[in-house]
C-alpha cells in the first residue's frame, strides 16, 4: 500500500490514527479520549501511546473495565457539549455497551424529536488474523451498520486512518470507527489527500473493467492482492473500498457494476445476514439487468473464530478465495 | 461531609408507620441545612406540584381507557413526593435523567402539562414532538434528558453529563432517577463505581418502590439495604422516607450541597410506593391488598395536607382552589392535545440523523 524505497518518511496505520487523535486533541478543547488503558498503558494496540503525557489525565482518561458506563458517559458528555472519543478494545467487548450504543446513542435524537444530537465518536478494533480466538476476533461492524442513527466507518488505508477522525468529530451524530487489527502495522508513505476526506463516498482503490471486488477494512489488502493476481491473468478487477458502511454509498456500487457487470463482495464477517448480504441485495435491486453473472460472496466460515493458525486462516477470506470467486463470475 | 459519613448509611423501617420521621436526614437537616425554613407558601407550592402530577396521571388513566393515549403508561401515583422534593434542590442549570415512570419528574421540572399531554397524544406539540410518548419525555431547554426505558440505562448518561460539566468547570449537578430494580443491573454498579472513582457531581436518586415490575425487592436482591450497597462504592448514601415531601426536599438539598462542595456523588434511597399497577397492562396480582392500603395511609399528598391543616396553614377552600386551578390546567392541556396537529407521514424519517432532522425551534 505504500511506496517502498521512498525517501519520504514512512508511517504506520497506528501512527496515522495517533496523529489524527493528537490533532483532534490539539485543535478542539472539547475533545477528549476515554477508554480502557488508553492512558498509562498507551492503548491496548498502542494507538494512544504518548497522548497522556502530552494532554494529561483529564483529556486522556483511563476507565475501569465498564464498557457500558464509559460508553454511556461518552454519550452524556456529548450531550453536554463535549466531543468525546471513546475507545473500546475490541468489537466483541462493545457488546457489553450495546445497550448504550443502540438504545441511547443511536436513538436519543429521534426519541427527543430532534432535540438531542449525540456528537460522539467510538473507535474499536475489529477482525481476526492474530490467533486471538473466538472472543477477540469477530467482525461485527455489519451489525452496527444495521442501526439507523449512527454512521459506521472502516478506514482501510493510511490516509483514511489519518483523515477520517476530524470529519467524524465534526459530525453531529454518533460515529463508530472500526479499525481492523491486522492494519495497525501496515506502513507506507502517508500522502496528503488531494481533496477533503469525506464520510459519504466509497473509493475506487484500483480501477478495472472486468469485475468489481467490493470490500472494506481489513479485507481491502486481500482484495488488492487478488486483483494483482487476476491482472496477471488478464482479468481487470476494479477494487471498491466501501469506507463508510452506513450509510452505504449505493451509487458507487451501482456505477462500478455498470462498468464491470460482475461483482464479488468480500466481507470478513459471517456470510449469513452480513454486510455482504446487504451489498448483494442492493446489487440485485439496482443492477439486476447489468449483471452478466451471479454476485459472488467471500466471507468468513460460519464458525466461532478458532485459535489454531491453520484453522483461523481457513476460516477467513483469503486472496485465493477471492480469485476463485472472480473466476466463477468471469467464466 | 466527613469521611466517616461517606460510608455511613441508615436503615429506615418500611413502610413507615406514621408521619414521625427519625432519620439522620431529618436531624441533620435541622442543624446543617437551615438555609431555607419551609414556610406556608413553600409548602403550598409543594402541595400544588404534587397535586398537578396526581391529577395529570388520573386524567391519563381516563384517557387511556378511552383509547386516546396508547403504548406503555407507567403511573407515578403515590411517589409524587420524590420528584417534587428532589426537584426543589435543583437549579435550572442542573441536569435531570429520568426513567420510563417519569411524568412526575417532567412536570416537577417545569415541563408544562400541555407539552407532556401532547406527547402522550403523539402530537407534534409534545415535548418530544410525538416521537417518544409516555416513556420518552425530553426537554433540552430544561436539561431534562429523558425518559430512559431501559432499567439503569440512564445512569451512564448521567455520569457523562456530570463529567462534561466538571470538565467545563461548571458547578452543575446531574440528578439521575432510577428504581430499586436498577440494583440488579450491571449499569448501576458500573456507574456507581465510575462516578465515585472520578468524584462526579451526580445525585443518584433511587426510588425504592419495593417492586421491579412485579418482583418484590426481597425476591430480586440478596441484600435489600440499598443505601448501604451504594455507600460501599465510597459515596455518601442515605435511606429516607420518600412519602414525606419535606423530608425528601431536605435530604436532596443536603446531598446537592455536598455534591456542589466537590465531595463527589451522593445517593438517596427514597422509600416509596406506587399505588397503581406497574403499567396499564398490569393486573397487579403480586401485591397484597393490605400492603397497598398500608402505604396509601401514608399518601404523600394527604401527609402534607394534614400537616398543613394541623398547623392551620391550609383550609378546605385552599385545597379546592388549587385543585380547580390544576383541573383547568389539565383540561386545557387535553383540549390543546386533541386539537394539536399530527406529524405528516412524509416526516417519518426526520430526526434519524441530524441531516434528516428539521431544525428544532
Amino acid at each position: 500500500m505504500g511506496v517502498d524505497g521512498s525517501h519520504e518518511a514512512k508511517t504506520t496505520y497506528r501512527e496515522a490514527m495517533r496523529e489524527a487523535l493528537r490533532q483532534a486533541l490539539r485543535s478542539d478543547e472539547r475533545v477528549f479520549l476515554m477508554g480502557e488503558d488508553v492512558g498509562r498503558y498507551g492503548g491496548c494496540f498502542g494507538v494512544s501511546l504518548g497522548l497522556l503525557e502530552e494532554f494529561g489525565p483529564e483529556r486522556v482518561r483511563d476507565t475501569p473495565l465498564s464498557e457500558s458506563a464509559f460508553v454511556g458517559a461518552g454519550i452524556g458528555a456529548a450531550l453536554a457539549g463535549m466531543r468525546p472519543v471513546v475507545e473500546i478494545m475490541t468489537v466483541n467487548f462493545s457488546l457489553l455497551a450495546l445497550d448504550q450504543i443502540l438504545n441511547n446513542a443511536a436513538t436519543l435524537l429521534h426519541m427527543s424529536g430532534g432535540q438531542l444530537p449525540v456528537p460522539l465518536v467510538i473507535r474499536m478494533t475489529t477482525g481476526a488474523g492474530r490467533q486471538l480466538a473466538a472472543q477477540h476476533s469477530h467482525s461485527l461492524e455489519g451489525w452496527y451498520a444495521h442501526i439507523p442513527g449512527i454512521r459506521v466507518l472502516a478506514p482501510a488505508t493510511l490516509e483514511d486512518a489519518r483523515h477520517m477522525l476530524a470529519p467524524a468529530l465534526a459530525d453531529p451524530d454518533p460515529v463508530l470507527i472500526f479499525e481492523h487489527g491486522s492494519l495497525y502495522n501496515v506502513s507506507g508513505e502517508l500522502l496528503e489527500p488531494t481533496a477533503p476526506v469525506d464520510l459519504e463516498h466509497a473509493a475506487i482503490r484500483r480501477p478495472g473493467t472486468d469485475i468489481s471486488l467490493i470490500t472494506y477494512g481489513g479485507s481491502l489488502p486481500k482484495a488488492l492482492a487478488a486483483a494483482d493476481e487476476l491482472a496477471a491473468e488478464g482479468i481487470s478487477a476494479e477494487v471498491i473500498d466501501l469506507r463508510t458502511l452506513r450509510p452505504l454509498d449505493a451509487e458507487a456500487i451501482t456505477a462500478s457494476v455498470a462498468r464491470t457487470h460482475r461483482a464479488v463482495v468480500i466481507d470478513e464477517a459471517w456470510r449469513t445476514g452480513s454486510l455482504a448480504a446487504e451489498v448483494s441485495a442492493r446489487i440485485a435491486e439496482e443492477s439486476f439487468y447489468e449483471l452478466d453473472a451471479p454476485v459472488e460472496r467471500v466471507c468468513s466460515a460460519e464458525v466461532p473464530m478458532p485459535y489454531a493458525r491453520r484453522l483461523e486462516e481457513a476460516a477467513l477470506p483469503q486472496p485465493a478465495d477471492i480469485v476463485a470467486a472472480a473466476h466463477r463470475a468471469v467464466n | 461531609m466527613s469521611a466517616a459519613r461517606a460510608t455511613r448509611t441508615r436503615k429506615d423501617p418500611a413502610p413507615p408507620k406514621s408521619g414521625k420521621e427519625t432519620t439522620t436526614t431529618r436531624r441533620s437537616a435541622s442543624t446543617e441545612a437551615p438555609a431555607r425554613q419551609p414556610d406556608t407558601g413553600h409548602r403550598t407550592d409543594l402541595l400544588e406540584s404534587m397535586l398537578r402530577i396526581r391529577h395529570f396521571e388520573e386524567r391519563c388513566v381516563e384517557l387511556y381507557s378511552a383509547a386516546k393515549i396508547r403504548g406503555f403508561v407507567h403511573l407515578y401515583i403515590g411517589e409524587e413526593a420524590v420528584a417534587v422534593g428532589v426537584n426543589e434542590a435543583l437549579t435550572p442549570e442542573d441536569a435531570v435523567v429520568s426513567t420510563y415512570r417519569e411524568h412526575g419528574h417532567a412536570l416537577a421540572r417545569g415541563i408544562t402539562a400541555d407539552a407532556v399531554m401532547a406527547e402522550m397524544y403523539g402530537r407534534t406539540t409534545g415535548c418530544s414532538g410525538g416521537r417518544g410518548g409516555s416513556m420518552h419525555l425530553f426537554d433540552a431547554s430544561r436539561r431534562f434528558y429523558g425518559g430512559n426505558a431501559i432499567v439503569a440505562g440512564g445512569l451512564p448518561l448521567a455520569a457523562g453529563l456530570a463529567l462534561a460539566d466538571r470538565m467545563r468547570e461548571r458547578t452543575n449537578v446531574t440528578c439521575c432517577f432510577f428504581g430499586d430494580g436498577a440494583f440488579a443491573e450491571g449499569e448501576f454498579h458500573e456507574t456507581a463505581n465510575l462516578a465515585a472513582l472520578w468524584k462526579l457531581p451526580v445525585l443518584l436518586v433511587c426510588e425504592n418502590n419495593r417492586y421491579a415490575m412485579g418482583t418484590a425487592l426481597e425476591r430480586h436482591e440478596a441484600q435489600t439495604d440499598l443505601a448501604m450497597r451504594a455507600a460501599s462504592y465510597g459515596m455518601v448514601a442515605w435511606a429516607v422516607d420518600g412519602m414525606d415531601v419535606e423530608v425528601v426536599e431536605q435530604a436532596a438539598r443536603r446531598a446537592v450541597e455536598g455534591i456542589r462542595a466537590g465531595t463527589g456523588p451522593h445517593f438517596l434511597e427514597l422509600r416509596t410506593y406506587r399505588f397503581r399497577a406497574h403499567s396499564m397492562y398490569d393486573p397487579d396480582r403480586y401485591r397484597d391488598r393490605t400492603e397497598i392500603e398500608r402505604w396509601k395511609s401514608r399518601d404523600p399528598i394527604s401527609l402534607l395536607t394534614d400537616r398543613m391543616r394541623d398547623n392551620g396553614e391550609l383550609g378546605d377552600k385552599d385545597v379546592a382552589t388549587i385543585e380547580q386551578r390544576i383541573t383547568a390546567e389539565i383540561d386545557r392541556a387535553v383540549e390543546a392535545a386533541e386539537q394539536a396537529p399530527e406529524e405528516p407521514v412524509e416526516h417519518l424519517l426526520h430526526h434519524v440523523t441530524s441531516s434528516s432532522a428539521e431544525a428544532v425551534s
